[in-house]
């Protein structure tokens, strides 16, 4: 178990981490602004990959690509939110899912019908393909090195806008207590827009960084969808900060628990019941980190109401 | 948080309305006989399909439509179900008598854990501890090399029924059929009885309840473990008819369509869950027939019902009926 | 007997000839259905593209027949999920009454779709996928592989790394009945040290934890069997993380071939793989093959491509010689045994398990005259190589 192991580990694990908040900072902020729960969530997640992949092709530049296609997603995101989930605001949550579920469905199929069921590529820019040498004999890929970089500035944009503007302080207000800000006269259509238009955004960037890593493919959104609403439940509805705290936590455990576990498991029995059982209790530990932290906190860690 | 809607001017009592759920019923025994009579006897395992899996969502609107449990893992039961007698047939045990009611018993009893555990907490909590509680059990099923692991377990054949009668595509299709019918007559009884009041009244408002005197938790539990129970017994009926049990019956995203079917067809009503389930799975077969887009349409559909009927098809239907 | 009976006997006679060649025309126009039951969408998509696109291709260069006949093609996506794969070849077997069935990429949605399809009797031709199982103890007189036995790919690699005289290997297949097959085929040629065996989940596209274990373990080479997507993620990762410096890659021909090459380009020149064709063969099959491929779909078909190719020409070949007669199951599967068709691999000739007893070449990647990455064929590693499982099999009677 070396030193490199663990800080290998541990890089891993803050980019997954904050991946992951890029998706739970929208979620959170819509779920516990607007009190509604969306599955289709991912599916922006997936346009925003598809768009940037297409966007970067056809300019032969990630950085144009990239750009680009935040933009169009959160345009997209906006126009979602004012034609059709504004209607879904007032209902419960078992209706919300159905809604939302339908519209992941028409955006999967939509996805499908344009770009077709094959995955399409997305390529990193040239000069991050390779390695970095972090440390003598550490070779570190530059790629990741820069979705770390994006998910910092990310969070700090994120943390001043949240708390030294005025739509900030609004959403801050909404999310605690949606009654009192309304009564205090925020324009609570705008700021839902907004709001989920930034969510969108962000999305879209999540999408751009972790393309290159996995594949932009039809039903890429479901697969993270499930770990963006773990993380937000650990870190509680509604709080920007709980989706950092909670992401950082849900991408360390699931990267350490990958590789240590199987190494401990074959150091513990054969490289079969290893292959077999690691996987699969590496998958549970998130969950088992969930439940613990429920089981402490049942509201998570930084509740937003209240 | 919103509460869901109530589902009738009779909040609590619930009907059969036999004039039109007798000709239902008829026109359902008499599938096979046309199915023959077209050549056809795909139809009759079509059927059964949706059969199986509107008992599955009946299951779960009896926690969900009458109990106000929203929860998310619910197809992991019909996966423990299924496995149960997959399981049990590997190892050569293939009576019906013995692998469908210990189907149901092991789920039972895993749902009356889970429960347990779940039911302490409330709302989106609620919805994800159940969810989680799904996942484990499905990456338990993938971690399960000797029974297939993420590759599925095929069953060499049927359950074994005993007295000389084999599980043919129509013997299950009419197995499966009085198995539903007496799943719902059920569900109504208990419904209209003191536990099924107590229920919905929990539904619409557990706290009033709770300072009424009543064990809410203790409601809330036995409740749970029934439907686990219910959605067992759909999970050995689905092993015999695909002849096929997988990790992949146990997915949230299994999870999520029994929601939709049960939404779809229409929450707090008892047939919701049959109406919803027919409606989905014959979507998903002459849709798909016609183009291979058919999610699109499906996509379309679910938000139309969302949008203009949001207690489902069922209450469109109660509608119109005086 | 009165002539007035002899001259309603002779139109008894008759009417039953003319009902006979009636019926007999009536089949004999009717189409010849196939189910290509393939990956066409997730990680895997690129692949049952490509024996589609094969398949599809052939009976398009054959004026749309099979063995003289119209034909009809059905294409269904099984999402590389032994649950759907299963379902629809259900669909396909009993609504569709499909005569043949083909195309499956994953084995192990080949053995979720084996049992309904053997069940109805319905004859399955592989264009890739070649379970052990089936090649041993499970073997079914209505299974046959036009492509290959799991293990033989990975057995002709095992070979090459010990010639070559490496003495440390790290070992990666995805965790599933093919995984398995050819991490035990490697292992049966290779005879050096195994510094490591990991298997990954079959949709897993983050190798991050797999190769902070070569990291840590250090081997002299890691031989790789990660099928399409999985293999492109793969070799982008290994590059990227530096690692390429000190451990040579080898992997089968899935994981070199013009997919992967398509996807990373540069970082994969030197590469060596195995396959039991190559598009540069010099056989006049192949020829008119890669030619009408390329020009039909402006790329260089695959080894899957050409699988799929040559499974609609073994279907063609079994419909010619049992004269259409698709209900007598005894001579189609005779004809399917002779397989008298030219193969894009040259000749081709089946074992007692319906499995091909065939060559294996080594191939590297380079650049061509046209400047194209591709795969270059170098010499034989196997010659007449048939599986080793044959031995396990009593093929059962139809």
């Amino acid at each position: 178990m070396s030193g490199i192991l663990l800080l290998e580990q541990a890089l891993n694990g803050l980019q997954l981490g904050l991946m992951l908040f890029l998706l739970a900072a929208g979620l959170t902020l819509v779920f516990g602004i607007m009190d509604m729960v969306n599955l289709a969530h991912g599916s922006l997640y997936m346009v925003g990959a598809y768009l940037i992949a297409t966007v970067s092709a056809a300019a032969d530049s990630f950085w144009v690509g990239l750009g680009v296609g935040v933009l169009a997603t959160a345009v997209l995101g906006m126009l979602l939110e004012v034609t059709v989930l504004r209607r879904l605001y007032s209902r419960d949550h078992v209706t919300q899912v159905l809604g939302t579920f339908a519209i992941l469905l028409m955006c999967n199929e939509g996805v499908r019908m344009v770009w077709g069921s094959q995955p399409i590529s997305l390529n990193p820019p040239a000069a991050l393909a390779g390695p970095v040498e972090l440390l003598p004999g550490f070779y570190y890929p530059a790629f990741r090195l820069l979705i770390i970089g994006v998910g910092l500035a990310t969070a700090l944009v994120l943390y001043l806008l949240v708390t030294r503007t005025r739509m900030g302080m609004q959403v801050r207000a909404g999310a605690s207590n949606r009654d009192m800000a309304l009564a205090m006269g925020t324009n609570v259509q705008r700021l839902f827009t907004a709001v989920f238009g930034l969510g969108a955004a962000l999305c879209a960037l999540a999408g751009g960084m972790l393309g290159p890593l996995l594949a932009v493919q039809v039903g890429m959104g479901e697969s993270i969808l499930i770990l963006a609403f773990v993380v937000i439940v650990i870190g509680g509805i509604g709080s920007i900060r709980g989706a950092l705290v909670g992401a950082l936590l849900v991408g360390l455990v699931d990267s350490g628990g990958r590789t240590l576990l199987p190494m401990l498991f074959e150091a513990l029995f054969s490289p079969q019941v290893a292959a077999d059982a690691a996987p699969a209790v590496a998958s549970i530990l998130i969950y088992v980190l969930m439940a613990t932290v429920l089981a402490f906190k049942p509201r998570g860690l930084f509740p937003a109401h209240g | 948080m919103a509460r869901p809607e109530p589902s009738s001017v009779s909040l609590l009592q619930h009907k059969l309305n036999l004039r039109w759920t007798l000709p239902l019923l008829a026109a359902l025994c008499a599938l096979p006989w046309v199915a023959a009579a077209l050549g056809d006897s795909f139809y009759v395992t079509l059927a059964t399909r949706i059969l199986v899996f509107a008992l599955a969502a009946t299951s779960l609107n009896l926690i969900l439509g009458f109990g106000g449990m929203v929860s998310f893992g619910h197809a992991a039961f019909v996966g423990v179900g299924a496995y149960t007698v997959g399981i049990l047939m590997q190892h050569g045990i293939t009576s019906a008598w013995l692998a469908w009611p210990l189907a149901m018993a092991v789920s039972a009893l895993l749902a009356l854990l889970i429960g347990a555990i779940s039911l302490r907490t409330q709302g989106v909590y609620f919805i994800m501890i159940t969810l989680a509680f799904a996942q484990m059990l499905y990456y338990l099923a993938v971690s399960l090399k000797a029974y297939g692991g993420d590759d599925g377990l095929s069953l060499p054949g049927r359950s074994a029924l005993g007295g000389g009668v084999e599980l043919t595509d129509t013997t299950l299709y009419y197995v499966t059929l009085a198995l539903l019918v007496a799943t719902v007559v059920f569900i109504t009884r208990l419904l209209n009885a003191r536990f099924g009041q107590a229920l919905q009244a929990i539904r619409e408002n557990e706290v009033r309840m709770a300072a009424l005197g009543y064990a809410v938790l203790r409601y809330k539990l036995v409740a749970f473990a029934l439907a686990g129970a219910l959605a067992g017994l759909a999970g050995a009926l689905l092993a015999n008819q695909g002849g096929f049990v997988s990790p992949s019956l146990m997915q949230w995203s299994q999870s999520g369509m029994l929601m939709v079917m049960v939404i779809l067809g229409g929450v707090g009503h008892v047939l919701g869950g049959l109406v919803g389930a027919a409606a989905f799975l014959l979507m998903e077969e002459f849709l798909g027939h016609m183009t291979e887009h058919w999610q699109l349409g499906l996509g379309a559909l679910l938000l139309l019902v969302v949008l203009v009927a949001p207690q489902g098809l069922m209450s469109l239907l109660k509608r119109r009926a005086p | 007997m009165s002539l007035a009976h002899l001259a309603s006997l002779r139109l008894v006679a008759a009417a039953a000839l003319a009902a006979c060649s009636v019926a007999a025309v009536a089949q004999s126009t009717e189409p010849v259905r196939v189910g290509l039951l393939s990956t066409l969408s997730g990680p895997g998509a690129g692949l049952g593209v490509d024996i589609r696109d094969g398949f599809q291709l052939a009976v398009k260069l054959n004026d749309g027949k099979l063995g003289g006949r119209a034909a009809e093609v059905i294409v269904a996506d099984d999402q590389a999920n032994p649950d759907v794969g299963r379902q629809t070849a259900d669909r396909l077997v009993k609504r569709d009454k499909v005569d043949f069935m083909t195309g499956v990429v994953f084995s192990n949605v080949m053995l979720a779709v084996g049992a309904p399809t053997f069940q109805s009797k319905t004859f399955y031709i592989s264009a890739n996928a070649g379970p052990s199982q089936y090649a041993g103890e499970q073997c079914n007189p209505y299974f046959f592989s036009a492509s290959y036995q799991n293990d033989n790919m990975h057995e002709a690699v095992g070979k090459t790394v010990t010639d070559k005289g490496f003495k440390r290997v790290a070992l990666i297949a995805p965790n599933y009945p093919a995984g398995k097959d050819a991490l035990t085929g490697f292992k049966r040629f290779y005879k050096g040290e195994v510094a490591s065996e990991t298997y990954t989940a079959l949709n897993q596209l983050d190798y991050s934890a797999e190769l902070s274990k070569l990291r840590a373990t250090k081997p002299d080479a890691v031989y790789i069997f990660l099928p399409g997507g999985l293999g492109i993620n793969f070799i982008k990762q290994f590059v990227g993380a530096g690692l390429s410096k000190d451990i040579t890659l080898f992997g089968p021909g899935f994981s070199g071939d013009e997919d992967v090459i398509k996807a990373v380009g540069d970082p994969m020149l030197g590469m060596f793989n195995t396959s039991q064709w190559g598009h540069d063969m010099d056989n006049a099959a192949n020829k008119k093959f890669v030619a009408a491929f390329e020009k039909a779909y402006g790329r260089l078909p695959t080894l899957y491509a050409a699988q799929g190719y040559d499974a609609a020409r073994l279907i063609d070949a079994a419909v010619r010689d049992s004269k259409g007669k698709l209900d007598d199951k005894a001579a189609v599967k005779k004809a399917l045994e002779a397989a008298k068709f030219d193969s894009v691999r040259g000749a081709f000739k089946f074992n007692t398990n319906h499995f091909p007893i065939q060559d294996y070449y080594l191939r590297v990647i380079t650049k061509d005259t046209k400047g194209r990455i591709t795969n270059r064929t170098l010499g034989a590693v196997f010659k007449n190589h048939a599986d080793a499982y044959v031995g396990n099999c009593k093929m059962p009677a139809l």
